[in-house]
């Protein structure tokens, strides 16, 4: 296996666990603070918004963003070097 | 003025024939893609895995058909118009695994397996002991889920369209088996889509529905909740009593969804890897997008039908949704959300025992009794054979089970998802050291300490067996299991490494394909 694809296939392995640490971060700390921290939750940021509610659609939206961040990441950078690896393996 | 329902007024549990009218229609229609796709299921390739053919729209939202279960639908929005806030943690939960199957999942299944995960754990690696322990994983989990799905829906139906459990469960069961039989993947693939367009169309109309009463603003329907139930509905409740618990539910929730077979198993439809990585996308956008929709729904249930009326239809809050419904467009629209959330358990259903099938044929008939040699024809027969068994035992299974706790169910399929099938698919791709032994034991000890742990769990031994304490203090084992699962696949696997020898060097073998596919370039 040539050094330039190990190279990429180390790239990518970052690149998927700090993501996936991201959004284990984000999860674990919605959870964590509906466990420890109810009251807090409670508190009305806007008439009829409470922290919680408004945290929970922010996870929802940090999924949607992360899952867009690896695409864009995989179509301007990991797509491009793959193709042009296969095509010096071919050569 | 504010409706509110009283329990004797609704048309649910009478037979609604806008309900029945709409699930002939249902089920003609999926009928006659069956038909369509029949015609095109000649080999294992169109059987498992649809030919490859699907696109990554189309498996997108095949991906959120096959994941959005009636028990997401019906149950998020029960749980929130009976409990408030408590609704949204699981509706998160849900969700956030599936960025995890785009970073760690998607590609690598892929661009490495053909129609099973095991074909991913077992690749370059000795067969029979990995096919035999993946496919007693992907039993595990699809049983557990069949029972949920089944015995929900037999209730739902039941109190839906006021036919009687039995007759509900058998029916749901046979019109799964001819789609799954005649049709393979092709025609689960199209049912999913049906189905979740029918269920994204109708849980947005209702939602729309239910906003129009609050000048379009869901914080203004929000604060009526509050104003009408107390400012606790907004704040978290009791669903989150122990921190530990709620770790382990939402480790379970997260990791589980990236084990599910029948979720894994979509991605060998699409022609490659970057369909396969877009369809993920898609998905995650439309499962998303519903679990917000269920929160409208849910606080929506609660100021305009309330927590009593909703309680006195059905205990469990799993009426709220059709409730609702009829609270806003009357019988004929509650008709439409009863046929929705029948389409969506058959679904899933065909999905479930698709997944099942392929591990009794392609796992352990062709690859363990058969040693990998199984003619063509062959194979189709058994599958075909396999999906018959699995839909008659989920038919059994529904009937044995009547009447027992359907989200529990659920959490014990995830559970086994996460520990037994997600950390050995994870160490089987990522990890150079995994040896056979090593996978093997990570599936064997994840699958059998969670099916363990969860009978010595409060909700087995104080819930159902009414003893004093329980063994286990956790409600889900998923914070002891999915780490203990990692370790000894770890350890076992540096244990073996002398016998593994000529797998860890052909990790490198692995990881090419991990990134460029089966194709030779």
């Amino acid at each position: 296996m040539s050094e330039p694809l190990r190279a990429l296939a180390r790239t990518r392995w970052r690149v998927a666990i700090s993501l996936t640490t991201v959004m284990v971060v984000v999860y674990f700390g919605f959870i964590l603070l509906i466990a420890y921290d109810k009251q807090l939750m409670g508190t009305l940021v806007a008439p009829g918004l409470s922290l919680g509610i408004l945290l929970g659609a922010v996870v929802i939206g940090a999924s949607w963003v992360l899952t867009y961040a690896y695409i864009w990441w995989a179509n301007r950078t990991y797509d491009p070097e793959l193709e042009r690896l296969r095509h010096e393996a071919g050569r | 003025m504010i409706l509110q329902v009283e329990a004797a007024t609704t048309a649910i549990g009478q037979r609604n024939p806008v309900a029945i009218g709409f699930f002939f229609a249902f089920i003609s229609i999926t009928l006659g893609i069956t038909y369509w796709a029949a015609r095109r299921t000649k080999t294992t390739e169109q059987f498992y895995a649809a030919g490859r053919s699907v696109t990554a729209g189309q498996n997108g939202w095949a991906l959120a058909g096959d994941y959005m279960s009636a028990a997401s639908f019906l149950g998020i929005a029960g749980l929130v118009s009976t409990t408030g806030f408590d609704g949204l943690i699981y509706s998160t939960g849900w969700l956030v695994g599936w960025p995890v199957v785009l970073f760690l999942i998607a590609e690598p299944l892929r661009n490495m397996g053909r129609y099973t995960f095991a074909d991913v754990v077992a690749l370059h690696r000795e067969q029979k002991p990995i096919r035999v322990a993946s496919a007693i994983g992907t039993l595990s989990t699809v049983t557990f889920y069949l029972i949920a799905q089944m015995v929900g829906a037999g209730g739902l139906i039941k109190l839906m369209f006021g036919l009687s459990y039995e007759t509900a469960v058998i029916i749901v069961g046979s019109v799964m088996i001819l789609y799954v039989l005649l049709g393979g993947m092709i025609a689960t693939t199209w049912v999913q889509i049906v189905k979740a367009v029918l269920l994204m169309s109708g849980a947005f109309l209702l939602a729309i529905m239910v906003l129009m009463k609050f000048g379009m603003s869901p914080t203004a329907l929000f604060a009526a909740a509050a104003a009408k139930y107390g400012s606790s509905v907004l704040a978290p409740g009791k669903l989150v009593a122990n921190p530990l618990d709620a770790l382990s539910l939402g480790m379970a929730l997260m990791f589980g969804t990236a084990g599910l077979p029948h979720i894994l198993m979509r991605f060998f439809t699409v022609p490659d890897a970057k369909a396969a990585r877009k369809s993920v996308f898609y998905a995650t956008g439309l499962i998303g997008g519903f679990y917000l929709l269920t929160f409208i729904l849910g606080f929506g249930a609660m100021v305009l039908v309330g927590p009593d009326a909703i309680r006195a239809v059905d205990k469990g809050g799993n009426m709220a949704a059709p409730l609702l419904a009829e609270v806003l467009g009357g019988t004929p629209f509650l008709g439409f959300i009863a046929a929705v959330a029948f389409a969506t358990s058959l679904a899933v259903v065909a999905g479930l025992t698709l997944s099942g099938a392929a591990a009794l044929s392609h796992d352990l008939w062709v690859n363990v009794f058969r040693g990998g040699h199984a003619g063509a024809d062959e194979q189709l027969r058994i599958a075909r054979g396999a999906t018959v068994v699995l839909g008659v035992v989920a038919i059994a299974l529904g009937i044995t089970f009547k009447g027992q706790n359907v989200a529990f169910m659920v959490s014990l399929a995830f559970a086994i998802a996460a520990s037994g099938n997600f950390p050995a698919l994870c160490l089987g791709v990522f990890w150079r050291r995994a040896t056979t032994m090593g996978l093997l034991a990570s599936m064997v000890v994840g699958t059998l300490t969670t099916l363990v742990l969860i009978y010595l769990s409060p909700t087995i031994q104080i819930d159902i067996l009414q003893h004093e304490t329980a063994w286990f203090p956790l409600k889900n084992p998923a914070l002891v299991t999915i780490p203990l699962s990692f370790a000894v696949g770890m350890v076992v696997s540096l244990l073996t490494a002398r016998r593994g020898a000529a797998e860890i060097a052909s990790f490198e073998d692995r990881e090419r394909q991990m990134l460029w596919g089966d194709k030779r370039a």
